[in-house]
């Protein structure tokens, strides 16, 4: 997996409480087989008119604005629903890397650290906020440093946040897990000796 | 030893190690597998050049993608069809057990893994699908996974997890007559709300939940997810016992398995992170009339207006779920009128809902403007309501009698929503586009769903007849 260590980009907001990965990527595009291949389809319902061509003017990422936004700026319980890990896939490949919400539904939250995505959980006050500045400034860019548990906002203005020591190691690092677990094998072989289970 | 409560016993019995700063190590019993949420979990495997560790823990089905009509036709989709393909080549080159289109057992993961007697109390189960929580009803702790943890578990036969809070959703008092457990968790969601489980596993408990048959319990469990919780779970008792018995994997010495099971019952005294209590005497019928679980009344209700909510936040999501959903605030929900039925899905479309239904359709005739489907979750199920004559009650009522799977659930196959088609459906999400773009879904029980089929519009199953 790739490192996570510090990333700069555009801020976009998606001012929706409870977005689902139904919404994030609707189940007609997860018959592929593939890990990659799901960009383009990252919140297809919402993003294009029904005759599923033509880019939804209302819809807040075709806006000329936020045109390559790589951090998405969300409200609470995002990411709820399925356990689909194309959510993360989709979300990634359409070039987010970051995620701010005051929730998240606790497997997509798992499944955005599989994939070298960070989703950072901050107060609602302090999100409600950051939407307010990101709508006010064309162009509002954030530098979110896991190294220092930051997230600079403007010159003057730096948040800080907490995630999980675990998690964020495995982020620094780009840590393969199945590789860590798999030197405990001794310990796994030992437990399924004694399991009667 | 302290009083401890069912999950941190089933937690304890698969601890293979705990490292400070670190998730635990824990063990997982069995893993189900199907078609969608695998593929790149076995590519992952083949690439790094590892293999499935314990293939007599994993068995895989076909569910989500699979065509519910004339199983000797060809698939027409040819990306489903590879999807079903590579699982099958997948479980070839892996030894994993597979129960395709073809086989007797094949159905929704969930429906099968029950039914096979698979799934037993005090087992650690997981699955690529959230509604993994489902197993739960056994006294198993079982819940959802993506798909980098479907092969690290493939791999590894284990999981990195960090150990959930404790929530007891005390269950008090029993159902009125025409209420049922499909009622009782969605009026638990709209209690806790979407995310009010997140970081918690549940535990129902009480008077209401011990009256439940198997197939009850499932529904309940099945939905935890819908209220943020990845598992909910059940203590095992008679009623799980008398289930599994018999059944083609049940353990060979049964009374022995038994005298283990009845070990996984919180203690007296266990303390729970939090404890909810429901009144069940209370509920009435639940009609979901928004684009989440949690947004559910009675049916005797009118759908709520934004002004009804404080929060800003939440004003606007009612007043954009009101939009999709086609729905004038104070609207009577008896006044919605449907355009199709759905009675499926991991949630209800075990036999007790296919006879639930069945009752309320006996003799009578589907409305006119309705088009209503049936898919049971199994080919068992399937089967066992083909010789109980409950596939003649549907069919001369006008529904269709589909093969099974997952269907108009999420509607990965073709069984799909037209935009704007309002839908009453026995499944467990009514999400913007769940069962098709524009498509409006509400969520109900079978028997609901079976008389709202019949009179074109939701009614009061209590005073309909």
């Amino acid at each position: 997996m790739e490192p996570f260590r510090v990333h700069q980009g555009l801020v976009a907001p998606l001012d929706r409480a409870h977005v689902d990965t139904d919404q994030i990527i609707p189940k007609q595009f997860l018959k592929r087989i593939e890990r990659t291949g799901f960009g383009q389809f990252c919140f297809f319902d919402w993003r294009y008119l029904d005759d599923n061509l033509t880019p939804n003017p209302a819809f807040v990422l075709n806006e000329p604005r936020y045109k390559g936004a790589s951090i998405l700026l969300a409200r609470e319980n995002f990411g709820c629903g399925s356990s689909r890990e194309h959510a993360p896939w989709a979300l990634s490949e359409y070039g987010f890397r970051v995620i701010i919400a005051p929730s998240y539904a606790d497997i997509f939250y798992n499944n955005c650290f599989k994939n070298g995505m960070l989703p950072i959980t901050l107060a609602h006050e302090t999100v409600d906020d950051l939407f307010r500045r990101v709508h006010a400034k064309e162009g509002h860019r954030f530098t979110v440093d896991l190294t220092t548990n930051t997230i600079e906002v403007d010159d003057d203005h730096t948040l800080s946040f907490e995630v999980d020591d675990y998690r964020r190691k495995s982020l620094l690092e780009g840590l393969d897990e199945i590789g860590i677990t798999l030197q405990s094998e001794e310990k796994i072989s030992a437990f399924e000796a004694e399991y009667a289970g | 030893m302290p009083a401890r409560t069912m999950f941190e016993k089933i937690w304890d019995t698969h601890l293979v190690h705990q490292e400070s700063g670190r998730p635990a190590l824990l063990y997982i019993d069995l893993q189900l597998v199907h078609e969608v949420t695998s593929p790149q979990a076995f590519e992952g495997l083949r690439l790094a050049g590892r293999k499935v560790r314990q293939p007599g823990r994993t068995f895989a089905t076909m569910d989500h993608n699979v065509p519910t009509t004339d199983r000797s036709l060809p698939i027409l989709d040819p990306i489903a069809k590879q999807q079903m393909q590579t699982l099958t080549d997948n479980c070839k080159e892996f030894g994993v057990t597979l129960y395709d289109l073809n086989s007797e057992h094949q159905g929704i993961v969930h429906v099968i893994g029950p039914e096979l007697g698979l799934t037993q109390p005090g087992m650690t189960i997981v699955c690529g699908d959230s509604h993994t929580s489902t197993h739960g009803a056994f006294g198993a702790l079982a819940f959802g996974i993506g798909t980098s943890e479907v092969e690290h578990v493939l791999a590894t036969q284990c999981l990195l997890q960090s150990k959930a809070k404790t929530m007891e959703i005390r269950c008090d008092g029993r159902f009125s007559p025409g209420v049922t457990a499909k009622d009782l968790v969605l009026a638990i969601i709209g209690t806790i709300g979407t995310a009010g489980g997140t970081g918690y596993v549940l535990e129902y408990t009480g008077e209401c939940i011990r009256a439940l048959s198997m197939e009850e319990r499932m529904t309940v469990c099945n939905m935890s997810i819908e209220g943020g919780a990845r598992a909910g779970m059940i203590a095992p008792d008679e009623t799980t016992f008398e289930y599994i018995k018999g059944r083609q994997f049940a353990p060979k010495d049964f009374e022995q398995a038994v005298a283990r099971w009845k070990e996984f019952q919180s203690d007296e005294g266990a303390v729970y992170d939090k404890t909810v209590t429901i009144d069940v005497a209370a509920l009435a019928p639940q009609v979901t009339w928004g684009t989440t679980p949690a947004m559910v009344a009675d049916v005797t209700r009118n759908v709520p207006s934004p002004g009804d909510f404080t929060a800003e936040v939440e004003q606007k999501t009612v007043e954009h779920a009101l939009a999709y959903m086609g729905l004038k605030a104070g609207t009577p929900i008896t006044d919605i009128r449907l355009d199709r039925v759905f009675i499926g899905s991991c949630t209800n479309a075990r036999i007790e809902d296919l006879r639930a239904a069945a009752k309320v359709l006996d003799g009578k005739r589907v409305a006119s403007h309705v088009h209503a489907m049936v898919v049971p979750g199994s080919q068992h199920i399937k089967k066992q309501a083909e010789a109980e004559g409950l596939a003649d009650v549907f069919r001369s009522a006008g529904f269709e009698w589909r093969e099974a799977g997952c269907s108009m659930c999420l509607a990965m196959n073709p069984d799909v929503l037209e935009p704007g088609e309002r839908c009453a459906s026995t499944s467990n999400r009514n999400f913007e586009g769940r069962q098709g773009k524009g498509g409006r879904t509400h969520l109900v029980s079978p028997s609901m769903a079976a008389a709202a089929a019949i009179e074109g519009h939701f009614v009061d199953i209590r005073d309909w007849n």
